[in-house]
């Protein structure tokens, strides 16, 4: 189960300003039932000061804690006090939000956007420049960031996170940061089919052929096809019942390390 | 505030008697049941007396049928990479949308590694589309495999039947049930049926975490996962767990026992929750819908709440029970199950599965009835969704 702070527990037991206001002088909305959460904002704003606020959230605990602090922390506060509260505020104020929930608070933040866009009759469907694009909602990551990550020397998803936490959080961006490895990576780290073969070779002889000497076993290589690499077991090896788990265990793990992450290793007999 | 543990699906309380089985052979019988001297001896006689235990349990042929392993998830891994080890020319495997993760998950790895995987469907109230199973079945079909019963919606797949069909169009290809939550809930003979290669798990039925067993039917052929000693007649290597082996032969023995109670009381005290919570609770819709069920699962959802956000309500009341798989509960992706199942947006976010076991009491299910009807109430208070939810309770 989660580990929620005590300030969590305390909004999703019993949460602060449920509810809709009549009248209400801005309404915000984040989210949609298929993806598990919805939330809605209502605002009372007196002379650029919101007077009150109230919230309905369809959601985890985290995501009616967000809610409920949220309508907290704007209730007495100017909008331009408001304007300037990021997500990472809204979790903080509740002590903080396990990595995979950190996208509860950017709900609540994009409802009181949402709100505040359509009070001040705001373009909702404004679209940032592409590089400015948040790409990782939980944590606050660009598409320029994830780009100079990636030409820094990322080449995983795990580095990308090391790097700036993108994909880190609730891992709904991971299919859009794959994108942007593909398109990225590839570029710098192309090489020739002969490089590549030369590189699948070396390895080999180098790293899979000693160990397998051990065992008086031996290989080949045979074939490179696309990402395919065709061997040969021999001495031993080649009679060995667990063949199959030396070349996917060690030969594959060992070239997909130190060649290229999609190598599939084939045993030609 | 007392606890009342309606999660039997995810795993059990350890039996009173079950412990007490296992203590001498963590104290003065601790020998390995490999070495040559008088202490080994007791530690290799009670797992052979185990053996049989669990062979009368699944209601094997033969005790050498049965090998011993760390859990559920191990069984299975055994099970299936060990038939594809042996039959490596055949590529194709068959298996259902709605397995558990640590099946499911095996074979979503195997397909990137060049098998094809047929994925059958279910309907919409949770029953196994044989037919096209059937259809799938090719001369390169190496492996079938279906879960005995859903671990989520309590559903039973007639595995004795599949598995005769399906040595009829191919007698080659081999079956594999995964049989964790269905061993010591309803009766199962693997003699009778065609069924090559059955998968439990200590824990879900009253014996601790850390021992399961996999049925491998005589004749059947399989690579082991672990390699090494020659323990389990060289399918699995490692120094045999022996307290644990005993306290999981001593469970089988125990849920042998109570069976009828199960099929019975627990059937009894389920429906009594079920349909408490039907007939209080507007917004209740049943998910477990299947001809045939476990006689300790239901599974219920909501519409227009979250289940996570009912889960901890529910543990605030002291009351366990889970959304989804126990392994999906830490993510945030709706079950496979239900979304298999076509379980509507408006309910499968906040469905929730209770399972009893035979040390559930009434009295337990009559404080779930009653507390539950006020959570719902003070959750439906906070969705969104206003409009429909009264329309719903009105």
């Amino acid at each position: 189960m989660w580990e929620y702070s005590d300030k969590v527990k305390e909004h999703y037991k019993n949460p602060k300003n449920v509810g809709s206001i009549e009248n209400a002088d801005a309404i915000g909305e984040a989210g949609a039932l298929a993806c598990g959460d919805k939330l809605k904002i209502y605002l009372k704003i007196d002379n650029g000061v919101i007077t009150d606020a109230k919230f309905q959230t369809f959601g985890c605990g985290s995501a009616v804690a967000s809610s409920s602090i949220l309508t907290e922390m704007i209730i007495g506060k100017t909008l331009e006090e408001v304007r300037k509260i990021t997500n990472k505020d809204i979790a903080n104020e509740l002590d903080g939000l396990p990595p995979e929930k950190m996208h509860c608070s950017v709900m609540g933040h994009e409802a009181l956007e949402d709100a505040l866009k359509k009070y001040f009759g705001e373009d909702t469907q404004e679209e940032k420049k592409d590089n400015e694009k948040i790409v990782c909602n939980c944590f606050g990551v660009s598409e320029a960031e994830i780009i100079k990550a990636i030409k820094d020397g990322a080449k995983t998803l795990d580095d990308i996170k090391e790097a700036n936490y993108a994909g880190g959080g609730c891992s709904r961006c991971i299919p859009n940061i794959k994108i942007l490895l593909d398109k990225y990576a590839k570029k710098d780290t192309a090489i020739s089919p002969v490089q590549f073969i030369l590189k699948i070779n070396k390895v080999l002889e180098t790293n899979v052929a000693h160990e397998l000497g051990k065992d008086s076993g031996g290989i080949e290589l045979v074939n490179v096809e696309g990402k395919d690499v065709y061997v040969k077991l021999t001495g031993t090896c080649s009679s060995c019942k667990n063949a199959t788990l030396t070349l996917k265990n060690f030969v594959e793990k060992q070239l997909r390390e130190h060649v290229d992450e999609q190598i599939n290793v084939i045993e030609v007999k | 505030m007392s606890l009342v543990y309606l999660d039997n699906n995810a795993t059990t309380m350890v039996a009173p008697e079950v412990l007490e089985a296992m203590l001498p052979y963590f104290k003065g019988e601790y020998g390995n049941p490999s070495s040559i001297y008088d202490l080994a001896h007791g530690a290799n006689l009670a797992v052979k007396k185990s053996r049989e235990i669990i062979a009368d349990f699944l209601g094997a042929k033969d005790p050498k049928e049965i090998i011993f392993t760390s859990c559920g998830s191990e069984s299975a891994n055994t099970a299936i990479k060990g038939v594809l080890d042996v039959n490596r020319n055949k590529k194709h495997i068959i298996t259902t949308r709605v397995e558990h993760p640590c099946v499911l998950n095996l074979y979503k790895d195997l397909e990137k590694r060049g098998y094809q995987v047929s994925w059958i469907d279910v309907d919409s109230k949770g029953d196994l589309d044989i037919g096209s199973l059937l259809e799938a079945i090719t001369p390169d079909t190496v492996l079938v495999s279906v879960m005995m019963a859903n671990n989520e919606t309590g559903t039973i797949y007639p595995v004795d039947k599949i598995s005769e069909a399906v040595k009829m169009q191919n007698p080659d290809t081999k079956v594999f049930v995964d049989g964790v939550q269905a061993a010591g809930k309803i009766p199962i003979n693997l003699k009778e049926t065609k069924i090559d290669l059955f998968g439990i798990s200590g824990h879900k039925f009253h014996a601790p975490k850390g021992v399961g067993a996999l049925y491998v039917k005589s004749g059947t052929m399989i690579s082991p996962l672990i390699v090494g000693g020659h323990q389990e007649r060289g399918k699995r290597a490692g120094t045999e767990n022996v307290p644990y082996i005993v306290g999981m032969a001593t469970a089988a023995k125990l849920a042998a026992e109570n069976l009828k109670d199960e099929l019975t009381r627990v059937k009894s005290l389920r429906d009594k929750l079920e349909n408490g919570i039907l007939s209080n609770i507007k917004n209740a819709v049943l998910n477990s819908r299947g001809s045939v069920r476990v006689p300790n699962t239901t599974n219920i959802g909501f519409q227009y709440i979250e289940g996570e956000l009912i889960l901890l309500h529910l543990n605030d009341e002291g009351i366990c029970a889970s959304s989804g798989s126990a392994c999906t509960s830490g993510s945030l992706e709706p079950s496979h199950v239900l979304r298999a199942q076509g379980v509507p947006f408006t309910s499968l976010h906040g469905s929730i599965r209770f399972s009893l076991s035979r040390y559930t009491t009434e009295e337990d299910i009559d404080y779930t009835i009653e507390k539950l009807p006020a959570i719902i109430k003070k959750l439906a208070k906070i969705s969104p969704f206003q409009k429909e939810l009264n329309e719903i309770f009105k």
